[in-house]
Formats: structure tokens, sequence, C-alpha cells
């Protein structure tokens, strides 16, 4: 298999994201025109310049048409698409390539997601006609499965190991609350967040991350173009994306400890961005925290910290604001919920702010010459998943 | 409840049945076939008469007179649930059970008992009824049905013993049953049918089961019969029917692996009330804040439905074994070559297993029976999946207990039943499957 990469090949000139939460008084359409609406004035670049939109929405409506009739584009291609939690980073990598092959100079990546509307609890998701054999098990269960998992490979107590999700939910609840975009914006202390009452398994409410509202948006140019548009872009070092096999339901090998899917698309990413080194190389990480575990192990997965050290890393503070690698230090999917079609690019939003130097000063991480930040979804669960993971950079190479 | 039955009487005999009659009181559809899911549950084939005698409870008796009569092997199926409302008598003594019989001549298999002969009676009269939907039966003042049993019975009784050449002293187990209690008590003792032959009826333990319950009792016969005994039938249901067999030498080596005695003993006694009442319709919980389940669409249901309903994974030429089937081999990536494989017989262990989002909290799961379990998995032999685990205490689950399949509805839709398999824990008798070394 060949991935090549198109490191410095495009540059980010432009972003915008909405705050994110129960916006009981807007439409998809409205959050779409909202973030869209950012990225154009705080970049200066007009609507009329943008050649083609990609669009990531999972169940807020579909088509193209979402986005157009919204912003009235006037006969722009607009590609929708969906691939699960990862739908609003699919959006990007694949306007990205659109930018890179040539086929455009100035494209935009949207999405948006408004889950509140449906007054259920988590994710609806509406399924083709099926056998009613599809499995029961909610998502908090299946991933709930990951932390007794932990436990007994590496003879973490179940309880000590409470601790350590706790310490992931404290952490990013602290940086969101110093977030005007995210939608739960307090600190949480660690007893309330021990004390939450139980979801499933070992997961408590405040290990869960939360349903929200939301869209994000950024504009995409040729890196050649890039200061043409702004004196601080972001260039793409690396785009990776994987679809997994399903092998961890099928293969009483898996464990429970790892997403296989997670490990493969980092490794593609850190060679098409040339990092050797993951904690030297990033100067922070914006990361799918759908349940505390699932931090934890991805830890482990993107080379952040050795197989069974996680937990230590975490308790001994390498990922919070200021330590050696800031992971999530927007607030994460904890603070922001997950409207599924907008978090990848909320997440490219804060490496936005971060490596610009923009963040508010009261969460502004310290990058100590570290060149590049990282987003990473997955969506799925435990054993079958898709992975996204892109590194992005303020300078050139 | 009738396919678990039917596991264990398939369990015991060689015999392959040509026809799969279920018999129920309580049928889940009307217009469509109920035994055909069993059948296909059962892994039969399509080359099977797959047919239902339902409504009446003595569609019992029916389905081992047509058993009887018919050509090479019959599985006949008495299943019933006795519903009732709050309060009421009905609720209180009824039982819900199922039992399975393969009938046949010894051409299909060793006999355990043979059919010695039998007779009916039938009689137009009001005693009990219910519209069809009710939750309630109703019943005439039971004075009047003794009246009209009592002389049917008789009848039924004498002809039989006829028909068989037997004495009323030649009998050495006696099942009188039927939903009117006075009659089948009366009968029994102005027979003289009483004393230590006659068997228990099982109303203090499981309550009358109605269409089941004769097999039930019979089958309770004969888990304690020895060789050459003579058992009589005798069922009261809008007539009598008087059926007698005698038990073979076969017998010893064909006793079902879950004898009656046995699964009354397991049974437990810490079900509150408000949830029986849940599971009768009778009360209504909170449905969980979460998109209410889609119902099973016809087609993919019928395009997998060695998977669905007889739970048939696939194993690829290179040993590794799939569930649900799969065309590509997750292990070596070879395309169709792929054997179908049954593992709903087959034992697993449990790899991993989490609670699920309980009603104390957020309503997250649809569940009957909250807090759902959710178990991976690992089949004796290979074979990976997840599956939710019923039956079980959730405090006595761990990783490494062992499990075996179950077949259940696991939600009803939009009207359709959604019928698929579970995993519960193995306890002492089993349905699926031997312990592997």
């Amino acid at each position: 298999m060949s991935s090549h990469g198109i490191k410095d090949k495009v540059a980010i000139v432009g972003m915008g994201c909405t705050p994110f939460g129960e916006l009981w008084d807007k439409s998809a359409g409205d959050l779409l025109v909202d973030a869209t609406q950012e990225a154009f004035t705080t970049s200066g670049i007009d609507k009329d310049a943008i050649d083609a939109y990609w669009l990531g929405v999972a169940g807020s409506g579909s088509s193209g048409l979402v986005l157009s009739t919204a912003l009235k584009t006037e006969f722009r291609p607009v590609t929708r698409l969906e691939n699960m939690c990862a739908t609003g980073s699919e959006a990007f990598r694949n306007a990205c390539y659109a930018v890179a092959s040539g086929a455009y100079d100035v494209v935009m990546a949207t999405g948006v997601e408004k889950l509140k509307d449906s007054g259920v609890s988590g994710l609806a998701k509406a399924n083709p006609p099926h056998d009613g054999t599809l499995s029961q098990v909610t998502a908090p269960a299946r991933f709930s499965l990951l932390a007794p998992a932990y436990s007994e490979k590496y003879g973490v107590p179940r309880a000590e190991l409470k601790d350590v999700m706790t310490r992931i939910a404290w952490k990013n609840h602290y940086n969101g609350a110093r977030n005007s975009r995210a939608a739960y914006r307090t600190e949480v202390s660690m007893d309330t967040i021990k004390a939450a009452p139980q979801v499933a398994g070992d997961l408590g409410v405040f290990d869960c991350s939360g349903v929200s509202d939301g869209a994000a948006a950024a504009i995409i140019v040729r890196a050649e173009d890039a200061y043409k548009y702004t004196d601080k872009p972001l260039f793409v070092k690396a785009l990776s994306f994987v679809a997994g096999a399903g092998k961890g339901s099928l293969d009483p090998g898996y464990d429970y400890t790892t997403f296989e899917e997670c490990v493969r698309s980092v490794s593609d990413a850190y060679a098409q961005a040339g990092v050797t080194d993951p904690r030297a190389d990033l100067a922070m990480a914006e990361v799918h925290d759908c349940f505390t575990p699932t931090e934890l192990i991805l830890m482990e997965d993107l080379g952040f910290s050795e197989r069974g050290q996680g937990w230590k890393d975490v308790m001994n503070g390498v990922f919070d604001l200021d330590g050696e690698l800031p992971v999530n230090p927007d607030g994460g999917l904890k603070s922001f919920g997950h409207p599924i079609g907008a978090s990848g690019l909320r997440m490219l939003f804060e490496c936005w702010l971060q490596l610009r130097g923009e963040a508010p000063q009261e969460r502004q991480i310290t990058t100590s010459g570290k060149r590049y930040g990282m987003t990473q979804n997955l969506g799925g669960y435990p054993g079958e998943c898709v992975s996204f993971v892109a590194i992005v950079g303020p300078e050139l190479g | 409840m009738a396919v678990e039955a039917a596991r264990v009487a398939l369990k015991g005999t060689e015999a392959v049945p040509a026809s799969v009659f279920l018999a129920t009181a309580d049928p889940a559809y009307q217009d469509k076939t109920n035994a055909t899911a069993i059948t296909a549950a059962l892994g039969l084939g399509e080359d099977v008469l797959s047919a239902d005698l339902t409504g009446a409870v003595r569609s019992g008796a029916a389905a081992f007179h047509a058993g009887l009569r018919g050509d090479g092997a019959t599985l006949v199926l008495l299943s019933d649930i006795r519903t009732g409302l709050p309060g009421s008598v009905e609720e209180r003594d009824g039982g819900d059970s199922a039992a399975a019989f393969v009938l046949g001549s010894e051409e299909a298999g060793p006999l355990v008992a043979e059919y010695l002969g039998g007779a009916s009676t039938s009689g137009e009269f009001l005693d009990r009824w219910r519209r069809p939907g009710d939750s309630r039966s109703q019943v005439w003042e039971e004075r009047f049905g003794e009246g009209q049993y009592l002389p049917l019975a008789k009848r039924a009784l004498q002809r039989g013993l006829e028909s068989a050449g037997l004495t009323v002293d030649e009998l050495d187990r006696v099942i009188v049953t039927g939903l009117h209690a006075r009659s089948v008590k009366s009968f029994a003792r102005a027979a003289k049918l009483g004393g230590d032959r006659l068997v228990d009826d099982l109303a203090t333990t499981v309550g009358n089961s109605g269409t089941a319950h004769p097999g039930l009792m019979l089958a309770s016969a004969l888990d304690a019969a020895e060789p050459g005994e003579v058992i009589a039938v005798i069922v009261l249901a809008d007539g009598v029917d008087a059926l007698f067999f005698r038990t073979t030498a076969h017998l010893g080596q064909a006793r079902s692996s879950r004898p009656v005695a046995d699964q009354v003993a397991e049974g437990r006694t810490d079900l509150a009330y408000s949830r029986f009442l849940t599971w009768r319709g009778q009360l209504q919980l909170e449905p969980p804040r979460r998109p209410n389940p889609e119902r099973p669409a016809a087609p993919p249901s019928s395009q997998r439905a060695a998977w669905k309903f007889a739970f048939a994974g696939s194993r690829c030429a290179c040993g590794h074994a799939h569930l649900p089937p799969q065309r590509v081999c997750v292990k070596c990536g070879a395309v169709d070559r792929m054997t179908q494989e049954r593992f709903a017989d087959r034992r697993a262990t449990v790899a991993t297993y989490t609670i699920d989002p309980t009603y104390t909290i957020d309503h997250l799961a649809f569940s009957m029976s909250p807090p759902n379990v959710a178990a991976v998995i690992d089949f004796d032999g290979g074979g990976r999946y997840a599956s939710e685990l019923t039956d079980c205490d959730p405090d006595e689950v761990a990783v490494g207990s062992r499990v075996e399949m179950t077949f259940r509805r696991l939600y009803t839709s939009g009207d359709v039943h959604n019928y698929f398999w579970k995993a519960r824990p193995v306890t002492g008798n089993t349905v699926a499957g031997e312990e592997s070394a």
C-alpha cells in the first residue's frame, strides 16, 4: 500500500467555528451560515472566491443542498459526505485533496450537526432496513469494555483506573472552562466526576461526552498561494484515514486495549509528516475523547505514551494544558459535545488558534518550538471503527 | 419456550422430524404460521411441514393426536402463556411452560414410550372463552362446567381403556389435567384415579399452563417413570382426551437433559410483581429516551434466515469462524470459501462484559428486563460474538463465565416480533452442547 500524502501542498487560510451547545434557536442552515461567515470575515475572503465546498453532516440533512440553499452559493459544487464520527474531518480531507489535485484554487470544508433537535439521548442513527439482529448494545457500553480490559492487561486496579478516567474528564473540563465556544464551560471537581451516576460499566455520566449542536468551516488553498490570504496560514502536513475490517468483532484475539485502526492511521500520518517522536514534534493534539477510556487508549495508540504507561502519564499531567503534550486544550468532546459533522473541524479550529498564537491567554499553550498540531477522530466501536488523523503546522517543512 | 423445549427433545433422539406442530392458545401471530420460526430456529430445513394448532386450549391434546397419526417423525410442541388481569384467579393459578415430544413409529428411532390407544369426546358448552387479543379469559360458574365435564370424561376414559386394552388398575401413572380445576379433581376422585399414581399437577410451582400443561405433566411423568409403566393422559378441554402409553426399555437411555423437577428447583422467587406485570403488558414503563427499535424488515430477515433464526455463522476453509456469517475471511482474506456452521448448540466463554445503561439513569437501552448485560463471548472451537446476556445475575457474571445460546423475542416493533438469540449462563442442566475439554 502506498500513501504519499500531500505535505505542504495545501494550507488553511481561514476558519470559523460556532459556539457549541443546545442551540434551540438555530437550524443546521443557520449554524452553517454562522461558521462560514466567521471564516469569510476573519480571512477577508469573499464567498464568490470559493470554487467548491465539502459538507460533513451525518444526520441533520442530506445532499449538498443543505449548504448551498443556506448560503445561497451560486452553482458551486457541494459534496456532502458522512463517515461516522470522523464526518467533519472527512470533509476537510477530501477538500484538501481537491486543491492538491489542481482541480480548484480555493475550497471550503464545512461541517454541521444538530443533535439536540431529536429529543433523544445520545446519538440517533437511522439504520437501513435490517434483519433485527443488529446489536442493541449502546455506545457507552461498548466503550466501557476498554476499562476492565486495560485494568486486566496492565494490572491497574479498577479503582485506580477510575481515578485516571476521572483525571481525563477533569482536565478536559478544566480546558473547556477556558473556552467561550465550549458547550460546558465550568470546571468540574474530581469528586463530582467520580460520584456521578453510573452509565455503563465503570463509566459515569462525566466519563461520557455530551450531545450538542455546532458547525465549523475551513478555507483551503494551494500552499504557494497561502500568504496571499494570511500572514499565518496552517500548512497541511498529513491526512490519514482508515476503515477497519471489523477484525475485533470477529476475532477472539482482540483484547479491547487498542484501536488498531488508530494505530494504522497515525503511523501513516507520521510517515507523511515526517514525525518520528510525537512528544518532541507535536505541540498539541485534539483527540477523540468520546469516553474517558478512549482518550487513555489513544495516548498509547497515537504513540504519546508507551504501552501500559498511558495511565501514569495522565496522572502525571503530561497531557494537561501546561503539560509536555497538551491534549484537547479546547476542552475536547467532553466540553463541546459531539455534533458529528462539526467535531473534526472544531478540533482543527483549536489547532488554528493555538498554533497561530491566537488562543485566549487563559488556555494558550506553550509550543516550545514544536512544529505541529494533530487532530484525530474515530467512529464506530472498539474492534470495528474508522480513524482519521491530520497533522498541521504554521510553517513549511 | 417451544424452541427451548424442542432443542432438549431433539437432543435425545436420532429422529429427524418431517412435521412440526405447534399448539398454543396464545400465538404470537395470526394468519402467519408461528411454527415456521421454530423450525427455522431448530435448523430443520425447508422440507418440513410446519403448522400451528392455535386458539383453543385443547390444541395441545390435538397436536398429540396429529402426531400420533402422522407419517414419519413429528415434533409436537405444546406452549402456552396464561394471562389474566392483575389480582385475578387466572393470574394467580396460571403458569407458562412448553413441552416438546418427537412422535413417530419405531422406524424413525427407538421409542421411549409406546402409544397403546385412546379416545376422545367433545361437548359444546360455554365454560371458558376469550376473544382473540384479550388478556383475560372469561369462565362460567364452575359447577355448570363440572356437570358438563364429568360425563364426557367418564366416557372418554372408558372408551380409551377399551381401545388400549387396559383396566384402571393397570395404570401406573395418571395425568388428569385441564383448566377446569374442579372437574379435574372430582373426576380423578370419581374414577378412582387418585392416590400415589396421580402425577403432581405442578399447581404450586409452575401453575396451570393450559395448552402446554398435559405436555409438561407427561414430561414430568417420563422423567420419573421406569421402563414398562403405563401412563394415562386425560385432558379436560371442551371435551376429554384420554391417551395411554407404555414406557419402553429405551427410556433409561433417552431421558430429558433438563428434567422438569430440576427446572422447578432452579426457579427463582425474586421476580418483582411490577416487573411481572410489565412483561405481561399490564404495566407500562417509561420508555428510554431513545428512538424505538426499528421493526425487522422482511427481505433481510429472510435473506439472513440461517443467521437470524438458526444462529448459523460461517467458517472459512482456513478455519476461522465468523458470526455473523461473512463472505470474505477476516483472517486470510479468502472470498467465498465459507461453509455454514450452526453455533446455537455450542457453548461459549465470556471474554469481557459490561452492564449497559440502566433505568436508574438515562433510559438509554431498550430492555424489558434492565439492567442489560452485554458480553463479548468466544465460542468453543472458535468464533466471537457480542451478545446480550439473559437469565443472569449481573453480580455473578465474570470474565470466563460459561454461556449457552437461547432463542428469545428481543422486542416487538411495528407489530413485528423480533426473534433472535441471546446468551445465558450455563446452569446445571443445559440445553446446548456438552462441556468440552
